[in-house]
């Protein structure tokens, strides 16, 4: 028998967080958020209500999409107050 | 070793009483239950218990079973003793989140009124809703009478918090038949119970918001069966600490109740009556009965159902000419659920095995049957009948279309 060493399994399935987990989830997408920085009033709607957590908050309260794994479900475009999210099919 | 006299007031307790003072007396923190008939005196008296301040618990009110579950594996899963109760169909709705909690290797402790299901409606006794779950990774254990209720849920706790076992927990008591029939019941003092149940520890892990992780999620093919395994090999272990909390239980207060089975008047008899929960009282006086009629009769009651006593069915039943099981259940075509457990582990044993179903939807089991029953299977000996077969029993055929 070689001496090969194995990580041990705890009792139960144990997750820690960790970014990505299941992959690019962005890949998933049909349809991607396109934020018009113009009509934005900088309110969080979105930051507050993506399930995901792919909306990125800068310092001044601007928000950008990290496409790498929103998976488009529009929930930040229905919660926009001055319509400034547009969903775009993908191309 | 020296055993303690047993200490404490005897109160006349209806099983669900007895329940609901087990749960009080192991100090549970969270109740989160659901009413159903007949379990609803148990956890209307540890409302009961928490509104007095006896006991310091929170008591979580939810809309249906399987949130009363969801509410104690959340519990659980934070460090909590949990305790729920529920009985029948709220079992059946509970019945997902079982799963969950045997999976999550949480030690939530429940108590089951072993009630029929239905249509046609019914509210009594059989034991076809506790045994569905059987295959979930519960222990399942039944009572006898209501001190082994009250006596039981704090064993249960014991047990389902071994490092070694690490599962969750069913106390059965029969509907009505137990549930609300009072007998003077033991309730042992609490320092004596504090010292047999310390507070729980911080296995299998502790959910912290400081520092965060999950459990249960998507696993792949390449070790969900170890998982699996692992449940398998805690449910093994479980058998030696049952039989070792039933020993120290009777060190502190006097009382055991025989580990994963109780053997009554086994040693040399012929035939043995396997029963479980409360009619194998009435099989041990219908024993009792046949041995004065020159029958050697014994009584094999299965405590536990799962972990399933598969060496002890060998060892005590495979030496008998017959087995009669008596099961509170069907599997259709199949025959009574113990009687299936039961052939199953006697492979290549000789003993002629019978099954009976019967006493479905709370009809009397009798001191009586069980004597009928005997009788009938000494009957099939004298015939040489052997393998095993099964049949319902006590049923009215005259009315049957």
């Amino acid at each position: 028998m070689s001496a090969v060493s194995v990580e041990k399994i705890p009792l139960t399935v144990i997750s820690l967080p960790s970014k990505g987990s299941m992959g690019k989830t962005g890949t998933w997408r049909t349809f991607k958020p396109v934020i018009h920085q113009e009509k934005c009033v900088k309110c969080l709607n979105c930051w507050l209500y993506c399930p995901e957590g792919t909306i990125i908050r800068h310092e001044d309260d601007s928000v950008s999409v990290d496409y790498e794994y929103c998976k488009g479900c529009g929930i930040c475009a229905n919660e926009c107050p001055t319509k400034a999210i547009e969903m775009v099919e993908e191309g | 070793m020296a055993v303690a006299k047993a200490k404490g007031k005897v109160e006349v307790l209806t099983g669900n009483y007895a329940a609901a003072w087990g749960a009080k007396l192991a100090r549970v923190e969270v109740v989160a239950a659901y009413p159903i008939t007949p379990q609803t005196t148990i956890i209307e008296k540890l409302a009961e218990f928490v509104e007095k301040g006896e006991l310091k618990a929170k008591y979580i009110r939810v809309e249906s079973e399987h949130s009363a579950m969801a509410a104690c594996i959340g519990a659980s899963a934070v460090g909590a003793r949990a305790f729920t109760a529920t009985s029948s169909h709220g079992l059946l709705l509970m019945h997902e989140m079982c799963w969950w909690a045997a999976g999550a290797r949480l030690p939530i402790v429940m108590t089951i009124v072993a009630r029929a299901i239905a249509p046609p409606w019914t509210i009594w006794n059989e034991h076809s809703d506790i045994l569905d779950e059987r295959d979930t990774g519960w222990l399942i254990m039944l009572a006898e009478d209501n001190q082994e209720v009250l006596d039981g849920v704090i064993q249960a706790f014991k047990i389902a918090e071994d490092e070694r076992v690490l599962l969750p927990v069913m106390v059965n008591e029969d509907a009505f038949i137990l549930s609300h029939t009072a007998m003077p019941v033991e309730i042992p003092d609490q320092e004596v119970v504090d010292e047999f149940l310390p507070p729980r520890s911080d296995k299998p892990y502790i959910l912290d918001p400081d520092n965060p992780f999950t459990h249960g999620n998507l696993t792949y093919p390449d070790y969900y069966m170890e998982f699996r395994y692992l449940m398998e090999r805690s449910m093994e272990a479980a058998k030696q600490v049952i039989a070792e909390v039933d020993e120290e239980y009777y060190r502190l207060t006097g009382r055991r109740y025989g580990g994963l089975v109780e053997k009554y008047r086994c040693e040399d008899a012929d035939v043995a009556i396997v029963a479980a929960g409360s009619s194998a009282g009435d099989a041990k006086e219908a024993a009792d009965r046949l041995r004065e009629e020159g029958y050697k009769v014994g009584v094999f009651r299965i405590r536990f159902v799962r972990p399933w006593p598969h060496e002890e069915v060998r060892e005590v039943l495979g030496r008998m000419k017959a087995v009669a099981v008596v099961d509170r259940s069907i599997s259709f075509t199949k025959g009574g659920i113990l009687f299936t457990d039961v052939t199953s582990s006697l492979y290549g044993s000789t003993p002629l095995v019978h099954g009976f179903v019967t006493g479905l939807g709370g009809r009397d089991i009798t001191v009586n049957h069980f004597v009928d029953i005997v009788k009938k299977v000494y009957s099939e000996i004298e015939a040489g009948e052997k393998g095993a077969k099964w049949e319902f029993y006590n049923v009215k055929w005259e009315v049957l279309p």
